[in-house]
């Protein structure tokens, strides 16, 4: 059995982060995916920073990680509070109908 | 449970008054504003309050200004650079709130948060600036992100303001995500997060290792998103015009500032030791943001968006600053963003006021005739156009001047080259606006009664340009000693 490593840590932690930076730029169709892919992307940052952590034998990766955990959770509240808003105005909340302005 | 294994020292809490009032004065407002009976005099009378927190917090920066103090394990840094800025930052979020309070109350969408709001933004700001640890960044960015994002949104019954709110909201989280994915890397590959270890760290190796460089490159790339710099400023346009005209004023200023602050205090502390890496980054995002900024605003016909290219160009030319990386180009920055506030307030001013029978304009046609109807206000709009063109001797000529001087003198010809081309085109839409208020027929007037404050704000800035030339002495000296601080020997 092979031993898991500094750097599968590291590969899992930049699949999850492009995957979540994919789901931004490709999705066509709903805000709330932008939302989910968002917290994907910082997820990722925290199996980075835990897996240094871990490595360093430091505890400041995991405070950074306690701190990133709870920022994001009042991120995604602000953002969900947006996309009620969002609804409110135009009765959908598809990513192809925020065009209103262009430029 | 023995106390004694529960005590911990106190940190000086000295260096952080300011932040500090300002936290209380938020938290406290928002109570006064909970249980004040709503109306119109509840948020006039909280704005007030915001703006005069804000100046306390301003005497109190200037009044314990000294040589470099760090307290909270030094995760907090108190020095010349971080007054510097903390002072611009002041200054403009305390001057748009002012000019926005009466604008609000016409367009009947005032409400209590929207002070308290943007002392939560700029405390955030506040911390970003003294920031002296990767921790420390990021919580005092999220925190001017996060009030940032609700402020987008503020009109929430427009559905542009809202759309404006949501694409502010995406970008914003993305910017911060790679921003958090450089500090991983940077955190992981020299086991530190504090800027003063980092620069030990970084410097001690003979070249520092991939991962580092890929960190701080992100990190790059995170800032350059909230400084709208190309192509990092798809958002930039679409908020500007969606956003209520006061929360574009404030967006343009003080998140500007503050993120031009935190770019230079990390590359020119943790990260000069892979100078050659990132001025090259940060050369190329200079000279893109300029090259956009003059081409992209020729045919704008909204002056809210139109602004919005021209920040975007504005920050070209004050990177340019950055890319030289030595004392002159930072001082040359430091300078570029003082006059860049002076200006744009003046012209948020005006913006602010555009309003005929009580109705909102923010087409630039709606400035035809201007100078028959309103002269001294047209006079102070040309001398602040002439001033964004970089005309001599206006104050926007000295800022391009000092930048385009430490470009030359690090022999950097391309940046100082395609600088001067690109305000030529520049200076066609600055121009435009002046032969639209000089030489068109007026179709409609503006309605007369500018507020206290857009009046004071407008005379005050266009003093300032105009004047600037005869006494810069005591800007230079302040900007010197700025920098001073962030080159030690």
């Amino acid at each position: 059995m092979p031993d898991i490593a500094l750097g599968h840590y590291l590969i899992v932690g930049a699949i999850l982060f492009i995957l979540g930076f994919l789901g931004i730029f490709l999705n066509r169709k709903n805000v709330i995916i932008i939302l989910m892919s968002i917290e994907l992307m910082l997820l990722a940052v925290n199996i980075n920073m835990v897996a240094f952590s871990a490595y360093w034998h430091d505890l400041t990766g995991q405070v950074f990680t306690m701190f990133i955990l709870t920022v994001a959770a009042a991120e995604t509240a602000i953002g969900l509070a947006i996309v009620v808003v969002l609804f409110r105005n135009r009765g959908t909340i598809a990513v192809e109908e925020i065009n209103q302005m262009k430029g | 449970m023995t106390w004694g294994l529960m005590m911990t020292e106190l940190p000086d809490f000295l260096p952080v008054l300011p932040e500090f009032l300002l936290i209380c004065a938020a938290l406290g407002l928002l109570m006064a504003g909970a249980f004040l009976r709503e109306g119109k005099a509840a948020s006039d009378v909280i704005g007030l309050w915001a703006v005069l927190f804000m100046t306390v917090s301003g005497l109190l920066v200037v009044s314990g200004s000294g040589g470099n103090i760090t307290t909270f394990n030094g995760m907090f840094i108190t020095d010349h650079f971080s007054v510097f800025m903390k002072i611009l930052i002041l200054v403009s979020g305390s001057v748009t709130l002012m000019m926005s309070l009466p604008w609000l109350q016409d367009e009947r969408i005032s409400k209590f948060e929207f002070p308290i709001l943007v002392l939560f933004a700029t405390v955030g700001m506040l911390m970003m600036v003294s920031a002296n640890d990767l921790m420390a960044m990021y919580l005092g960015l999220e925190l001017q992100s996060l009030s940032l994002y609700v402020i987008a949104a503020y009109h929430r019954d427009n559905s542009r303001a809202t759309e404006a709110g949501m694409k502010y909201f995406v970008l914003g989280s993305l910017a911060s995500g790679l921003l958090l994915f450089g500090a991983s890397f940077v955190y992981g590959f020299t086991g530190q997060t504090e800027f003063d270890g980092l620069a030990k760290s970084l410097a001690g190796v003979d070249k520092a290792s991939m991962g580092a460089i890929i960190g701080a490159v992100f990190i790059i790339f995170g800032l350059a998103f909230k400084l709208s710099a190309v192509p990092f400023h798809m958002w930039t346009p679409d908020v500007y015009e969606g956003a209520p005209a006061p929360v574009t004023a404030f967006f343009a200023l003080a998140p500007k500032i503050a993120a031009m602050a935190l770019l230079v205090r990390v590359l020119t502390g943790p990260f000069m030791a892979m100078a050659e890496q990132w001025q090259q980054i940060v050369m190329i995002l200079a000279m893109a943001s300029m090259i956009l900024g003059a081409f992209a605003a020729l045919n704008q016909t909204n002056i809210k968006r139109l602004m919005a290219y021209s920040s975007i160009g504005h920050v070209g030319y004050a990177l340019i600053g950055l890319s030289v990386g030595n004392m002159i180009g930072v001082l040359g920055l430091l300078v570029y963003l003082t006059i860049y506030l002076v200006m744009n307030l003046g012209v948020f001013a005006i913006i602010l006021s555009m309003r005929q029978k009580g109705r909102l304009t923010e087409g630039i046609e709606d400035l035809s005739g201007l100078a028959k109807t309103q002269p001294l206000m047209a006079a102070a709009l040309a001398a602040l156009m002439f001033s964004m063109a970089g005309i001599p001797p206006l104050a926007g000529f000295f800022s391009k001047l000092y930048v385009f001087i430490a470009a030359i003198e690090s022999q950097m010809y391309v940046l100082a080259i395609v600088g001067v081309l690109t305000s030529v085109v520049s200076a066609f839409y600055y121009l435009r606006i002046i032969k639209i208020m000089y030489f068109d027929e007026p179709v409609e007037t503006f309605d007369k009664p500018l507020s206290r404050a857009v009046a004071l704000t407008l005379a005050a800035s266009s003093i300032v340009v105009l004047g600037f030339f005869l006494y810069p002495p005591p800007l230079l000296m302040q900007a010197e000693e700025a920098t001073a601080a962030l080159f030690p020997g």
